[in-house]
């Protein structure tokens, strides 16, 4: 069974859960659309807001992040299937990537949410010109965050206390994907003068990050897992 | 139905399992304190012995789970100090969890199971059949079954992977009795194509009569006729 | 170490973890760290525009210099025990207690560098390029040394930690090239900059050098002690391994007395 198939089992496993307990759609998307309206309580000024928009649409991302790993793994360990995966002999890189790429197109679903909630919330415009690079910033950056994730969230699926070690993990080693972002969407939507052609360095920042995360994550995951 | 193991490159004289004061820890506990077991073929094993003995450890340490702190073993000729992912791809573990997704219906979770091995459409069907989860159950999600159904769902899972050696932790428990004559004769027939079974019951009748061989596991080590 | 070597350490250093090398050691660290007081306090000149702040940089720069290189031993020690054929705790031990000093000396620069904002600029705090990436790096090393904690066997809490702590060096490129990028996007950044406007003279880089040379004197003598202990500390725990392997044995012994002999059915 090569690698890639037993990943696509996995990603499709883990998607058809989400289908049939739909957690993202009831639970963590109304999380991250409340996010975004208590920022505006907390920061009460409408410039503000629209100058600040683009990162708040990450930090009510990075928060979800968290959310949408914790549950990628407890249906993992609510009945020792993680295990049962373990003994079964299942490769691990496979199953890190099958649940890092079912994890992807969560949070792809959830960003673009937000980034409608953020037009409608923050009153952005999306520029024309700006869509490919804002396209390339939402893959780049999302396939990052769900390698960071992933791992992370494996690590921590272990052991009491998860929810507390998978934040303390998980948000300082995302922090270039939000600095990245953040400002690669800025530069799309035109945010405080910036222009389309600074982001592309940060998609291109985001790129490599995913790619060494992605590898390392792959490698990092069987032994993290193991006992 | 074929329960034949998928692969049958282990000499019948070899012993399938191999310990010797094999030590393995919980924390800092010596759950298993030296315990040595050899098992043949096609044997089915009784475990027998008190809660907190140590036969969950020993099953775990035997499907590669747990690493071997101290002491040799070897499980199918595999080395269980170096080959540890090797010997878990052959094995089958049934722990107290079952390994199930609770919002996949029973279908879902056997035929994952039985993608991950390449298993057909029809052998997938026919272990369903068998666990007598076809039919009414199939298309239930897991987390609508009583104990024993998704015990049997488990069990399903576990003949669907065609593994060569068989760990069981209960299998009985919460079983009917009709399900529970269903579970022996799998299990004979599983044992009269060549798997070998290492069975941990409180049934000391009912798996007494199954079993080939009966071991008490006592404080962390193993008496009775050991080979 | 064998288990042996390691019960004799534990016989021959009753009062601790002292031995004669970590004894000259440790009086060479006082001596340099006598010399950087003096250089740094006396001798060295005071800043044109700073003045006497500028001495906190004696400790500042050497701190952080010397965390990264503590933060490089523990990737390398974590590779080397992940990819060597032996195995041995004391590679595991190395990169932990290098960590634990490197956080410390972490913690050390960003204190003093916030004692040192307020008196040149009036600000604890500026989000510059090197402050916000030893921030970064503070709380990405007491995320590695909360993994080292969570318990399990010698061998497991190696393993784990060893991949964690070359994820670290991983991280610290892609944080160190993100952050950089950002801050220069704003100019304010430079004026702010941290040693930008100090014109090193040739006594205030001697003075520098001896404080790198003190701190890392002090890191050595540190990480000796602290690895000595963890040893100690690990070979109590396979001490209790042991003794609990023989009450266990000794349990069974006794119960085995009351239980039945096994049949073969």
């Amino acid at each position: 069974m090569s690698t890639w198939r037993i990943a696509r089992l996995v990603a499709v496993k883990d998607l058809r859960i989400e289908a049939h307990s739909r957690v993202l759609i009831n639970q963590v998307l109304p999380f991250a659309g409340v996010t975004m309206v208590i920022f505006a309580f907390a920061l009460d000024a409408d410039s503000v807001l629209e100058r600040v928009a683009p990162g708040l649409v990450w930090l009510a991302t990075m928060f979800s992040l968290l959310v949408l790993v914790q549950r990628s793994f407890a249906v993992e360990t609510d009945d020792g299937a993680l295990d049962a995966m373990r003994v079964a002999g299942l490769d691990p890189k496979a199953i890190y990537l099958g649940k890092a790429a079912a994890l992807s197109v969560e949070l792809l679903i959830l960003e673009v949410v937000l980034l409608l909630t953020a037009v409608i919330l923050y009153r952005q415009t999306i520029p024309l010109d700006g869509v490919v690079l804002l396209v390339l910033t939402l893959l780049t950056a999302t396939c990052g965050l769900a390698a960071v994730g992933t791992l992370y969230g494996g690590l921590a699926s272990g052991f009491k206390g998860r929810e507390t070690l998978l934040p303390l993990l998980t948000l300082p080693a995302v922090a270039p994907v939000l600095i990245g972002a953040t400002r690669a969407v800025e530069s799309a939507l035109g945010t405080a003068g910036a222009v389309v052609s600074d982001g592309w360095p940060w998609v291109g920042l985001l790129a490599v990050f995913a790619v060494a995360f992605g590898v390392g994550g792959s490698l990092a995951f069987g032994p993290l897992i193991d006992e | 139905m074929d329960l034949e193991p998928s692969n049958s490159d282990i000499e019948d004289h070899k012993p399938v399992v191999a310990l010797h004061d094999a030590v393995a820890v919980l924390g800092q506990f010596p759950a298993l304190a030296g315990a040595s077991l050899t098992v043949r073929r096609g044997e089915i094993v009784l475990l027998r012995g008190p809660n907190g003995a140590g036969k969950t450890t020993l099953l775990r340490l035997c499907a590669g789970l747990l690493p071997l702190v101290r002491g040799t073993g070897q499980i199918l000729g595999l080395d269980l100090t170096t080959q540890r992912e090797s010997v878990r791809r052959n094995v089958g573990l049934l722990g107290h969890q079952n390994g199930l997704y609770f919002d996949l219906t029973v279908g879902e979770n056997v035929r994952f199971w039985g993608a991950t091995v390449g298993a057909t459409e029809a052998e997938i069907a026919t272990a369903m059949e068998r666990l007598g989860v076809a039919d009414r159950l199939v298309d239930l999600p897991v987390r609508q079954l009583s104990a024993g159904q998704k015990r049997r769902t488990a069990l399903a899972c576990l003949v669907v992977r065609r593994a060569q050696l068989w760990l069981l932790d209960e299998p009985h428990a919460g079983l009917d009795a009709s399900a529970r004559d269903e579970l022996d004769a799998t299990l004979r027939e599983a044992a009269g194509s060549g798997a070998t079974i290492i069975v941990a019951s409180h049934e000391l009748e009912r798996a007494g009569a199954l079993s080939t061989r009966a071991v008490d596991v006592v404080a962390g080590q193993i008496y009775g006729e050991q080979s | 170490m064998t288990t042996i070597d390691k019960e004799a350490t534990l016989q021959s250093n009753r009062s601790g973890t002292g031995t004669r090398a970590t004894r000259i050691l440790g009086i060479a660290t006082i001596i340099s760290m006598l010399w950087l007081v003096a250089f740094g306090l006396g001798f060295s000149p005071a800043d044109r525009d700073q003045e006497e702040a500028v001495r906190l940089m004696y400790v500042h720069v050497p701190t952080i210099w010397i965390a990264y290189l503590t933060f490089v031993v523990t990737a390398v020690a974590s590779g080397i025990y992940l990819f060597g054929r032996s195995k041995s705790l004391g590679w595991d031990r190395l990169a932990g207690a290098s960590a634990e000093i490197g956080t410390v000396f972490v913690a050390l620069t960003l204190v003093v560098g916030a004692l040192w904002g307020r008196l040149t600029w009036g600000v604890f705090w500026q989000w510059d390029a090197r402050l916000t990436t030893t921030a970064l790096l503070f709380v990405t090393y007491v995320g590695y040394l909360a993994v080292r904690r969570l318990g399990g066997s010698h061998q497991q809490r190696a393993r784990r930690s060893a991949v964690i702590g070359l994820l670290a060096v991983l991280l610290i490129p892609l944080v160190h090239w993100s952050v950089r990028l950002w801050r220069s996007l704003h100019q304010e950044a430079t004026v702010l900059d941290s040693d930008g406007d100090i014109d090193m003279d040739g006594l205030m880089l001697f003075s520098l050098f001896v404080g790198v040379v003190a701190f890392t004197l002090f890191y050595i003598w540190l990480l000796l002690h602290r690895t000595r202990v963890m040893a100690l500390e690990d070979l109590m725990e396979d001490r209790g391994l042991d003794q609990a392997l023989s009450e266990r044995r000794n349990e069974a012994a006794s119960m085995n007395a009351a239980v039945p002999n096994s049949e073969e059915i």
